[in-house]
């Protein structure tokens, strides 16, 4: 059945073709880990009528097909590989991925650069050093070696240093100074003294220290690049298998296309277990939708023609045409949207940890070395020398370590994290969350599993019930299948989409669904239960309700061991809200609001001082994710609600958000420990070098060293008696 | 003295030539897919170059 529908839906709008009308076509593969599945899905692929070549991409998952003409059929490609039984869907990458691609070379081209500069130049000055040590290498030949390491050195810090340099740039020209500004003028400076030093046949210049400073901080700099770039990526492939394709109905044939192309006035097709693509009215059909990622209410609501629909929300048991009343841009969702700009505005005017520092450090360590260079001249040692020691201190007290204390810990933490699945998509989220001290959640999907699951059933009348349950699509007759396990499917089924299945059980007919649907009457009908009975003989009625994580009472506990209030704010009715705070845990909820008394409550939350984790998963949460000062979503969220978050978690527990908090605050506490070593070391090594103690030797070993410290500190196993 | 003249620029050049190398690799492709380059260099069946 999958499969006819797959051959009448049309896909073109996903394939990229070139001047010769040769096609591309990108797939999300998941599921795919040897060679075995390389070879086995670029082969079945390769087969596929009007595909010339297929190439699967372990790493990230992309399936690459490229098709020769017209004939070939995006939608089979598709079914193909999903008969392999991997799950795909269409990828339509867009602009940002080719931005941060080029991003990531440009580090990685300044860190070659960096690296063949660092390496070459220990060959000039190592012997140079000798110098120092009173051995035979001085005079003309110590200068010839200081040229050749000009020749090497200036050109690649010049070049590997441009990422820092226009950092500086625009951080100066906004009128602060970040970490970047005393790296370039560490480097700037540095290379100048040593050319004057050089010129005048002096004996300290310093050229490998200006190159090897900027290789050790690209390491730190690529390395974070790749890890968030690796994270966001993930976290947007967990979007593109949401929502991947608008089936747009044109002369009645269904064209998939991205939702961002749908116009308002097209006619879309919603199968049942679709999520809607954007908001609309229904033309045809007659459905159940689950509003809970929209309003987090977890009762259905019943749909026919005419009725609204809300981007996100599921449609369940018919199929739909609805027509388009807005795009996926302008929808209802815009005053949302402007809530959600709002808060990530005041998130953005955050100072980060390693901002406060460089703050801190850059007019402190500028000032040492002009009260040096002052100071030096005044007490009689020549503007020569003066100049000299002042450059030394910009040089020993360079921010290698300090550029070094905050990214090095952020790496180890978010990669800890990606490994227990929590995507971290920037370093300031995790500084953000590791200031956290209330923790608010939304009750369905995030407190609770989301799904109705079967309470206080005989096990009897469940088997009873099963066969008809097992050939329905509605979510109740699936937790009802699911309760009964495997067994018999009954017979001649036809579901009347919103009404209930019948079918025959053992010859006999039987009927499944809503109280009116098997002829029961009157008594109060709840969205959550389910009737059966055989024609003519005793009704069963069945309850459902959205139950608990199953870890959701500890992590609740967990939190408040760690000092953290927790608050449930829920836009269900206050009955399920208050079942569930019970079972939970919480003292504290609010029931019944919308999207905006969310954002409102949070605000209010912040006016009071208080630093707000926000978990949700619905749309009716992203503003409130996005004014929080730190917020996780899972995995199955709406996307506009991981697009709020700064941290996604999949997984079915609810533990990673204890995790998480706990990764932060040990990440902070390692970044002030290193901040710590750093002042320490620049508390000995400025009057070192006011004194002019330093030579070019002294000064490589202190930076490399400092810079070593600083990352095993970064990386060192966590110390487990610490906490347990 | 005369033959760090000669040794030096040869040395440079060695370390510019690993330079270009890098450069090359990165151009053609080899970081795109290591989990997979890893897996296809052990079957002959499988396409081992890098992707266009």
């Amino acid at each position: 059945m999958t499969q006819s529908l797959a051959l009448n839906r049309d896909l073109e709008a996903f394939v990229r073709r070139d001047a010769e009308g040769l096609g591309r076509l990108e797939l999300l593969v998941s599921g795919a880990r040897c060679a075995a599945c390389i070879s086995k899905i670029e082969k079945a692929v390769r087969e596929v009528p009007g595909v010339d070549a297929a190439r699967l991409n372990l790493t990230t998952g992309k399936l690459a097909v490229q098709l020769r003409g017209r004939e070939a059929d995006p939608g089979l490609v598709v079914e193909t590989v999903e008969g392999l039984g991997y799950r795909a869907c269409l990828f339509d990458p867009g602009e940002a991925n080719a931005a941060q691609d080029r991003e990531g070379k440009e580090l990685a081209v300044a860190l070659g650069v960096a690296g063949f500069g660092a390496g070459n130049v220990m060959m000039f000055t190592v012997p140079a050093w000798a110098g120092i040590f009173g051995q035979e290498l001085n005079g003309s030949t110590l200068t010839l070696m200081y040229w050749m390491a000009a020749i090497v050195a200036t050109p690649c810090a010049l070049f590997a240093g441009r990422p820092f340099f226009r950092s500086a740039w625009a951080s100066l020209k906004r009128g602060k100074a970040n970490m970047d500004v005393p790296i370039s003028i560490g480097v700037i400076l540095t290379l100048i003294v040593s050319f004057s030093e050089t010129i005048l046949r002096g004996q300290h210049a310093y050229f490998d220290a200006a190159v090897t400073l900027l290789f050790l901080l690209l390491i730190g700099r690529y390395l974070d690049h790749r890890l968030r770039a690796s994270a966001r990526s993930a976290a947007r492939d967990l979007l593109a298998l949401q929502t991947p394709v608008a089936m747009r109905l044109i002369d009645g044939a269904e064209q998939g296309v991205p939702v961002a192309e749908v116009k308002i006035g097209d006619l879309l097709v919603v199968a049942p277990g679709d999520r809607i693509p954007v908001d609309g009215l229904v033309e045809r059909g007659q459905s159940e939708i689950d509003n809970a990622l929209i309003t987090g209410e977890t009762a259905l609501s019943p749909v026919g023609v005419g009725a609204k629909l809300h981007a996100g929300a599921l449609n369940l048991s018919g199929r739909l045409v609805m027509s388009v009343t807005a795009r996926s841009e302008d929808s209802t969702l815009a005053a949302i949207a402007r809530l959600m700009e709002a808060g990530a505005q005041t998130r953005s005017a955050y100072v980060r940890l390693a901002d406060k520092a460089a703050a801190l450090y850059v007019p402190v360590v500028h000032t040492a070395a002009a009260l040096t260079f002052v100071g030096g001249w005044a007490f009689g040692l020549g503007p020569r020398e003066a100049l000299l020691r002042a450059a030394a201190v910009l040089i020993v007290t360079c921010p290698c370590a300090l550029g070094l204390a905050v990214p090095a810990v952020q790496i180890a933490a978010s990669s800890r994290l990606f490994r227990k699945g929590v995507l971290v998509k920037s370093g300031a989220a995790l500084e953000r969350l590791s200031e956290a001290d209330h923790v608010v959640f939304d009750k369905t999907g995030v407190l609770t599993e989301g799904r109705p699951k079967l309470i206080d059933a005989p096990a009897h009348l469940v088997a009873m019930a099963a066969p008809l349950a097992r050939a329905s699509r509605h979510p109740l007759a699936k937790a009802l299948a699911a309760e009964a396990g495997l067994g018999l499917v009954a017979t001649d089924c036809v579901e009347t989409a919103g009404q209930g299945v019948e079918g025959l059980i053992d010859g006999r007919r039987a009927r499944l669904g809503r109280a009116a649907f098997v002829g029961v009457t009157g008594g109060d009908v709840r969205e959550t239960e389910l009737w059966f009975g055989f024609e003519d003989s005793v009704k069963i009625r069945f309850v459902f309700e959205d139950r608990p994580r199953a870890d959701a009472a500890e992590t609740i506990a967990r939190l408040r061991g760690m000092g953290l209030s927790v608050e449930i704010l829920s836009g269900d009715l206050a009955g399920p809200v208050r079942d569930i705070a019970k079972a939970v845990g919480v003292d504290h909820w609010r029931a019944g609001l919308t999207p905006f008394d969310k954002a409102a409550i949070v605000e209010s939350l912040k006016a009071e001082g208080r630093k707000v984790l926000m978990v949700g998963d619905g749309l009716n949460d992203a503003a409130a994710l996005a004014k929080a000062h730190a917020s996780m979503a899972p995995g199955a969220a709406v996307d506009a609600a991981q697009n709020a978050a700064d941290l996604v978690f999949t997984g079915e527990g609810l533990d990673t958000v204890v995790v998480a908090i706990d990764t932060a605050v040990e990440a902070r506490r390692r970044a002030m420990e290193n901040f710590g070593f750093s002042a320490l070391y620049n508390l000995v090594a400025t009057p070192a070098a006011m004194a002019g103690l330093i030579n070019p030797f002294i000064a490589a070993l202190a930076m490399a060293g400092s810079s070593m410290v600083v990352l095993l500190n970064a990386a060192r196993p966590r110390i487990s008696w610490r906490r347990r | 003295m005369n033959i760090v003249l000669l040794l030096a620029p040869m040395s440079i050049g060695l370390g510019a030539m690993g330079l270009f190398a890098f450069f090359w690799t990165m151009k053609s492709g080899q970081y795109e897919d290591p989990k997979g380059d890893a897996e296809r260099i052990l079957y002959d069946h499988l396409d081992d170059k890098p992707p266009v």
